[in-house]
């Protein structure tokens, strides 16, 4: 049943994201680990990295798609289950650090030291335990948008409004995770991370590690995704976004398919946060900023809402347009932002990969038919 | 008028907008396998007593009971949808960014549940359904276009063949001509009767000959309430009814 489902997803698409995703991943890695540093061919790590950032971002953009792109749901708060994912798996790696820290306390984070407290709060009981950290990663931001949506869906809140409270959503979490006494270190956040899984995350090796489960990460999100945008679901989950009223009259209950598509994009936001973390090395409330949240969407939009793949390429290309921008006129960044995102809505509705797909299309009419025109979606 | 013997009942059901009574005490009963037409002239309440019966709107009092037991009024539109009652809208809403295909499809009467949309699989039994449907509502040559690029008479045709693939016990059908050509009218009207066969069917229509083509009683509304009833030549030898439609 599941074999099928993944298949019915599988189509020329797939073969091509997957190929250019693990050609480049592994092209990066061999040049990060093969060459002698200092040889003409060497990358350095600091590609390494960056490009592992883009992937979950990438994963990221893919998760708000699945919502916005497929069912309607304009998520402006898809930030905020990246965060938890990333604070779920930065409690981790604070655990990891033990007696090494500053304070040398074996049990407290040094944050926890310095504001005198004596023993770990519950909520960090646990997360020791990699794969505890790694459930949570999923469970945490699942749980929340379940709640979440049960109320907003059930409620009929939809269109703008629901935008609205998603965006006061990630604001509320970023100003309770500002607070000392929330225990999650205050606007420092979680930093100072030595190792994962017992590598040490100076490493060269764990770095490309870390690249390598990113990348596997977002194929899996993306087949998933395929799978389920595939499948009768997937073309009632297009039903409600085009005429919900009308899906309601054939008996089908809306909520219900919003509740399920969101809540499973909130969990591959929060894998996706997960492997963000270790790789920058830092997770503090900035990440719940509203701003971050509109970011996604713009990468979506730019790259080509409810194609899945277009969220990803959007999410990689307008995140190195930003590594290079911002390290050349960092003031104009947001400009460039918001101009790229105005053009793109004006000029290229369905974005960068729709306008390919066009190009594709009208290249097709111009040729003289074939025997029989190719069926499919 | 006896609820026990009627498959849609409406007794006493006023809806009011702002003040403004959309329908005022209105009676109706629908006799299981009949075919009713309903018509009366622009803003009369049509279509707010078809909202009523599918749970779009609430009413403010009165009762609407399906099968006699089925109260519709404290009911939401899925779990009216999921007893068996089908609607088509006035203005064609099919779901435009999927094949003409795929709207039969999801309107097909199969489980409706995400875990069960989520692992179906299109039987051979539902591609033989859907076939027949395309064939009775002549849309096979277009299954594979997007359903926005049909014409307006095509919609209509595929609201009503997704009524047939949704095989409600009781359809509601909101101005299936309106844009038709003559010959599709008369079309849609074959097509009518020939689904009454089987179903209990209400028709809203403006198209007085689409309605004599139908030869089924009438009911006449007229400021949310229903002013005549029998056939249709019968309603239009009332005086009540020649001065609404005239006064207007
Ligand atoms: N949601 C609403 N809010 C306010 N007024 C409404 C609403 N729905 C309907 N009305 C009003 O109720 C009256 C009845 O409308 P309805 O659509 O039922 O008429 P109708 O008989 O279907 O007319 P038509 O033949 O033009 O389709 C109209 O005056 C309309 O403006
Ligand atoms: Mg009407």
């Amino acid at each position: 049943m599941i074999g099928r489902l993944i298949r019915g997803g599988f189509d020329r698409t797939s073969w091509i994201f997957l190929t250019v995703l693990f050609g480049v991943t592994l092209g990066v890695a061999i040049l990060n680990l093969g060459p002698e540093p200092g040889s003409t061919m060497h990358l350095s790590t600091f590609v390494v990295s960056v490009l592992g950032k883009y992937l979950t971002y990438a994963l990221l953009a893919i998760s708000v798609d699945l919502v916005w792109g497929y069912c309607g749901v304009l998520s402006l708060g898809h930030g905020a289950f990246f965060a938890l994912g990333g604070y779920a798996m930065g409690m981790h790696l604070m655990r990891e650090i033990g007696p090494r820290g500053v304070y040398g306390n074996p049990i407290l984070p040094d944050f926890m030291v310095f504001l005198d407290w004596q023993e770990l709060p519950w909520f960090w009981l646990g997360f020791d335990m990699f794969w505890f950290a790694a459930l949570m990663v999923i469970v945490v931001p699942g749980v929340l948008a379940f709640i979440f949506g049960w109320f907003a869906f059930r409620s009929r809140v939809t269109g703008v409004y629901l935008s609205i409270i998603t965006q006061a959503l990630t604001y509320a979490l970023m100003l309770a995770f500002f607070r000392n006494d929330m225990g999650f270190g205050g606007n420092n956040g979680l930093t100072d991370f030595k190792d994962i899984l017992g590598f040490s995350l100076q490493s060269d090796a764990t770095r490309v590690g870390l690249l390598i489960a990113s990348a596997v990460a977002l194929a899996i999100g993306f087949m998933i995704s395929k799978a389920v945008t595939a499948s009768k679901l997937g073309k009632v989950l297009i039903a409600v976004r085009d005429a919900e009223h009308r899906t309601r009259f054939l008996g089908y209950r809306a909520e219900n398919y919003k509740l399920m598509i969101w809540t499973l994009s909130a969990c591959i936001a929060g894998v996706a946060g997960a492997l963000y973390v270790p790789q920058v090395g830092i997770i503090n409330p900035s990440e719940f900023a509203p701003a971050n949240s509109i970011e996604i969407v713009i990468w979506v939009a730019i790259g080509g809402r409810g194609t899945l793949a277009g969220a990803a390429l959007g999410a990689v290309l307008v995140n190195f347009g930003k590594t290079i921008f911002t390290g050349l006129f960092p003031e104009f960044w947001l400009f460039m932002l918001g101009g790229m995102f105005v053009l793109v809505t004006l000029f290229l509705p369905k974005g960068i990969i729709g306008f390919f797909v066009n190009l594709k299309e009208k290249w097709r009419a111009s040729r003289p038919p074939q025997s029989m025109p190719q069926e499919g979606d | 008028m006896d609820s026990k013997t009627a498959i849609l009942y409406l007794e006493n059901v006023n809806v009011s907008f702002d003040g403004f009574q959309a329908l005022n005490d209105l009676s109706l009963s629908i006799r299981p396998g009949e075919m009713r037409a309903i018509i009366g002239p622009n803003g009369a309440g049509k279509t707010t007593m078809m909202d009523v019966i599918t749970g779009k709107t609430r009413p403010d009092s009165g009762r609407v009971l399906f099968n006699d037991v089925h109260n519709l009024a404290r009911m939401d539109e899925t779990d009216i949808a999921t007893l068996g009652i089908g609607r088509k809208f006035q203005k064609p809403t099919e779901f435009e960014n999927h094949t003409v295909n795929d709207n039969i499809l999801l309107a097909l009467s199969a489980g409706r549940g995400v875990w069960q949309t989520l692992f179906a699989e299109t039987s051979a039994r539902e591609n033989e359904r859907i076939d027949e449907v395309l064939h009775i509502i002549r849309l096979d040559a277009v299954r594979h276009n997007a359903s926005a690029n049909l014409s307006h008479g095509q919609k209509q045709w595929l609201e009503i063949g997704m009524l047939l693939a949704q095989d409600p016990k009781l359809l509601l059908v909101d101005e299936p001509v309106a844009g038709m050509t003559d010959s599709e009218t008369s079309e849609t009207a074959r097509l009518l009767r020939e689904i009454a066969e089987h179903h209990s069917v209400v028709v809203v229509e403006h198209d007085m000959d689409f309605v004599r083509d139908l030869d089924v009683e009438v009911t006449v509304l007229h400021e949310g309430a229903a002013i005549a009833e029998g056939s249709l030549d019968y309603v239009s030898k009332s005086e009540r009814v020649i001065e609404v439609y005239l006064g207007r």
